[in-house]
């Protein structure tokens, strides 16, 4: 009996997950139904036809977009069919009598050019086409007419006319939308090469400096730093791809710190720990290297002994986890927090912010930076990298 | 057998995995030595690891108990567990690590971008992946029952108490270096009383048996029957029973019993003479899952062999704590020489079961009728060599089955926590990663209560075949076919890995019986495979429009070695 039992819920428990998540991504509010008046209850249901075709078109207007809302679109509208343009052509027909692309194309120049909706009758040798009447309304994004948005219906009709407009209205605020998610996302690759371009140069100075110092004592030591300035110069001026594996990373960090233990001496003193198994997570580009120049500064200001720096990777489960802790002044939390908000203030802390802000912006809002400070009592900086993101490639080789 | 060498070798096994997975090979460098830190993980140190965490209970006692029971036609099944590396090589294993994908699921996304796919590629690795730690938490219960006689359930809960708070309080710090010394434990585990078995059985003058004649006691033996079951006898038998034959009782009396069959209760000890042959048992009842499948083989041996060989050839591939470990390759190249690696490590490691399933024919021969042939490996030390010398081999190969219990039920921990933390539950975060491990580990401890005496060798068989029925066209067409489409890979693996399932969950229940649809149920690779792929094939074909944007791209990313897509310097 007890096999049947556990056969029995070794088939059903998949059923059961299956029909549990089914439900919950077919979870209608027409389960409100019994709730509200019809009112509410066909007021819910407007909200949430237009709620599901949101996404889509927040990435913009193609091909592929507007065929994911155009039927959310037509059944907010109720109409036999609905098309969606842009300037040139027809993106996609949903309905009926798709037989019109081209006359509805070829009338469509006026209102692109003014901006401004029409509606027109067509014309047509099917004598059971139900479709006999067009409302055309544009889409506008910043006063630009992208495209139009045209309804088709068996007869003219004022309210076609008023819903069509205010419809369009709503698809061109979340294409604006769409353009602003873009502008964001142009900023923020600005920034990663604003970063990249801005590569402290006081580093560069300093280095040299100290390279200098050593050209006549030490002039083996001397071709040593160089070679390892120009390593690390190379890996910070290199153009191609956005993002590099920790094993590059971790290498850059160690070229950095060769030139600034000879600065610096036996004041600074660093210890590693890296397991293995995640040298090859790809992460954004110089990550990581400003967050290790930020422990050695904040470890040797103000300071006159010694520092020690320590920095960490390990595996866990299916991300990474990078901790790069100081022993040195530490930070006010409020003042950090005003850093990482960006807020007018206190100068310096640009490459923790904006390491913040790249994480965020590849990884997501959970992955930002987990910073642990106190006056006086060092800094421990968290870094969460995911093992697998989609569109994060490192575009090299990894090393050795 | 005596417990007194191997509890303590089992503990050590467990504390020494406990203390390395929680304290880790704390390893510090100073910055002159980064070289060495920051060294990646080279092919060997990774193939030891992947073999590690891959030969599990049914590798370590399974086959040779079922070479013991059925004879030399199951040496098909290490052949099949190594072949699928073969495979897994030669169309998988560089283009799946050049996808940058982590687990399956990840593959499934970066292919085909699509999050429904995704979701389906997540519950059907959580299903793999618990059918596959079923047979581990069964496997640690007979391996504790054998050395010291607790009930059968305990040793798959220490396995289970032990994994989870392992992977939960934060995972095993140094993997990598745990699983490949599991690797080598196990091999030793075996090799050192493999060695001293044969140099026994040379003492004893090398006896021979052919496979084909029944197995007969070589020396007066008693057998105690935990679990009634029936006795199928070609001629009449004489034995010595304490306990209940046929309804009736008897206590020491020499019974001569008649061909036919007869229904011996549990709890009966039968003494049989020298020379004796060793007589055929169907188990009653309730747990007549094994020998029903084993009976289909029997009926229709060649197309459950075909069966075993596609299951085992393709299901490798689609193993969830194998895919995870070719992460750690730091190349496509080095992903494919760690596979070959493998297939090397592990071809030596399955040379010796069958050498204990053939010692076991020749000297426990009653195992095939107490149905506790998976104690093979753990009783043959004590029972061919004796004395202190026997018991410290015991302890040996006792201590390396729990290395296997262990390193592979943690690695399929770790692999389904993780997709169920990322994909199934609700929100992302360390907490609910801890939620998912007692998840993951809490429904197989519920089946072993539920299910009882599935063999091992066959329940890992089971997972083998869903996995092949799914992932196995999904990382063949989605490497080597650039119009896959979202839902055709959908259909496909819902299909083929779906029918798998029924078809495992129907065998489990002893649901068709016998007949030919038992034995279509008992090995279903041979034609829910083709059926993943047909259905996979023709979706996609009847949705050209779905192919997703990007694929040539993301196609020649898994197949250009990484070498040619760097320096396109300014």
């Amino acid at each position: 009996m007890s096999g049947f039992l556990a056969g029995l819920l070794v088939a059903v428990l998949p059923l059961l997950a299956a029909g549990f998540w089914l439900g919950r991504r077919t979870a209608r509010p027409s389960s409100l139904a019994g709730l509200g008046t019809p009112v509410e209850h066909a007021t819910f249901e407007t909200l949430h036809t237009a709620s599901l075709a949101t996404p889509p078109l927040r990435a913009g207007l193609t091909e592929e977009t507007a065929r994911k809302a155009a039927r959310k679109l037509r059944s907010l509208l109720g109409t036999d069919a609905l098309c969606l343009t842009d300037r040139e052509r027809v993106l996609v027909w949903d309905g009926v009598g798709s037989h019109h692309r081209e006359e509805v194309m070829a009338r469509l120049a006026g209102p692109l050019d003014t901006g401004r909706g029409e509606a027109f009758p067509l014309t047509c040798d099917t004598p059971d086409c139900t479709v006999r009447w067009a409302v055309v309304a544009p889409l506008t994004v910043d006063d630009r007419v992208h495209g139009t948005l045209v309804a088709c219906a068996p007869r003219e009709s004022a309210v076609l006319v008023r819903a069509a407009g205010e419809v369009a209205r709503w698809v061109s605020v979340q294409l604006e939308l769409a353009d602003l998610d873009q502008s964001r996302t142009r900023l923020i690759e600005a920034e990663i090469r604003a970063l990249r371009a801005q590569i402290s140069p006081h580093f560069i100075f300093n280095s040299l400096a100290v390279i200098a110092s050593f050209v006549r004592t030490d002039p083996e030591r001397a071709r040593e730093l160089l070679l390892e300035f120009a390593d690390f110069t190379r890996y910070s001026f290199r153009r191609h791809g956005d993002f590099t594996t920790l094993a590059d990373e971790l290498h850059a960090i160690d070229h950095y710190l060769a030139l600034v233990r000879a600065r610096f001496g036996d004041r600074l003193s660093v210890t590693l720990q890296i397991a293995p198994e995640v040298l090859p997570v790809a992460l954004p580009f110089l990550c990581l290297q400003p967050l290790v120049e930020n422990a050695v500064k904040h470890g040797l200001e103000g300071k006159a002994d010694k520092c020690h720096i320590q920095l960490t990777a390990q595996d866990a489960g299916a991300e990474a986890l990078v901790v790069i802790e100081d022993d040195g002044a530490g930070m006010d939390p409020e003042v950090l927090r005003r850093i990482l908000a960006r807020e007018p203030g206190p100068s310096g802390g640009i490459g923790l912010s904006n390491v913040d802000d790249r994480l965020r912006q590849v990884y997501g809002d959970d992955y930002g930076l987990v910073i642990e400070t106190a006056v006086g009592a060092g800094m421990k900086v968290t870094v969460r990298l995911p093992k697998y993101q989609p569109g994060v490639h490192s575009a090299g080789r990894l090393g050795g | 057998m005596n417990s007194s060498y191997a509890v303590p070798a089992v503990a050590l096994v467990v504390l020494a995995t406990v203390l390395v997975g929680a304290f880790g090979l704390r390893i510090s460098r100073t910055t002159s030595d980064f070289y060495v830190a920051s060294r990646t993980v080279g092919p060997r140190l990774n193939a030891a690891a992947i073999s590690g965490e891959y030969l599990s209970a049914a590798s370590f006692l399974g086959i040779a108990g079922l070479v013991l029971v059925q004879g030399p036609d199951m040496l098909w099944y290490p052949v099949g567990y190594t072949a699928g590396y073969l495979v897994l090589l030669l169309f998988v294993a560089a283009p799946l690590r050049r996808s940058g994908a982590y687990t399956l699921p990840d593959f499934a996304e970066a292919r085909l971008a699509s999050q429904t796919v995704r979701r389906m590629a997540g519950v059907l690795v959580v299903g793999v992946g618990w059918l596959y730690l079923l047979p581990q938490l069964q496997g640690a219960g007979l391996t504790l029952t054998v050395l010291t006689g607790t009930p059968d359930w305990l040793g798959g809960v220490i396995v289970a108490v032990v994994v989870t708070v392992i992977v939960a309080a934060g995972g095993m710090r140094s993997i990598t270096f745990v699983q490949a010394f599991q690797y080598w434990l196990k091999f030793t585990a075996l090799l050192v009383p493999a060695f001293f078995l044969v140099l026994a059985w040379q003492g004893d003058g090398a006896p021979t048996h052919a496979f084909d004649e029944p197995a007969s006691f070589r020396e007066q033996r008693a057998v105690r029957v935990h679990d009634s079951l029936d006795l199928r006898l070609d001629k009449p038998l004489t034995v010595t029973v304490d306990g209940t034959v046929d309804g009736t009782a008897h206590d020491g009396a020499e019974l001569v019993l008649p061909a036919g069959t007869h229904h011996i209760e549990g709890g009966t000890r039968l003494t049989f003479a020298e020379g004796t042959e060793v007589p055929a048992a169907g188990r009653g009842g309730d747990d007549a899952v094994s020998p029903s499948r084993a009976e289909s083989r029997e009926e229709r041996p060649l197309y459950a062999t075909y069966g075993l060989i596609l299951a085992t050839f393709f299901g490798t591939m689609g193993l969830p704590h194998v895919v995870v470990r070719f992460y750690t390759s730091p190349h496509g190249v080095a992903a494919r020489r760690t596979t070959v690696a493998v297939l090397g490590l592990i071809g030596a490691f399955y040379l010796l079961p069958p050498v204990y399933g053939a010692l076991g024919r020749l000297y426990a021969p009653e195992l095939t009728l107490t149905g506790n042939a998976d104690a093979a490996v753990l009783l043959l030390p004590d029972r061919m060599i004796g004395g202190v010398g026997g018991d410290l081999l015991g302890a040996l190969v006792a201590g390396g089955a729990f290395a296997a219990f262990l390193s592979t039920a943690s690695g399929l921990t770790m692999a389904v926590a993780g997709v169920l933390t990322q994909d199934m539950l609700p929100s992302r975060g360390v907490r609910h990663f801890r939620l998912g491990t007692v998840l993951a580990m809490a429904v197989p401890v519920t089946l072993t209560f539920l299910l009882g005496g599935l063999p091992v060798a066959d329940a890992v068989g089971l997972a083998f075949a869903v996995s092949a029925s799914s992932f196995c066209p999904l990382l063949v067409l989605g490497i080597w076919w650039r119009r896959l489409t979202p839902p055709g890979a959908a259909a496909g693996m819902l299909v083929g890995g779906g029918s798998a399932f029924l078809a495992v969950a129907a065998t489990m229940t002893g649901y068709p019986g016998e007949g030919p649809w038992h034995a279509l149920l008992a090995w279903p690779a041979l034609w829910s495979v083709p059926l993943g792929f047909l259905t996979m094939i023709l979706v996609s074909l009847a949705t050209p429009g779905r192919v997703p944007p990007g694929t040539a791209a993301v196609l020649a990313r898994f197949h250009l070695p990484e070498e040619t897509r760097t320096e396109v310097s300014p």
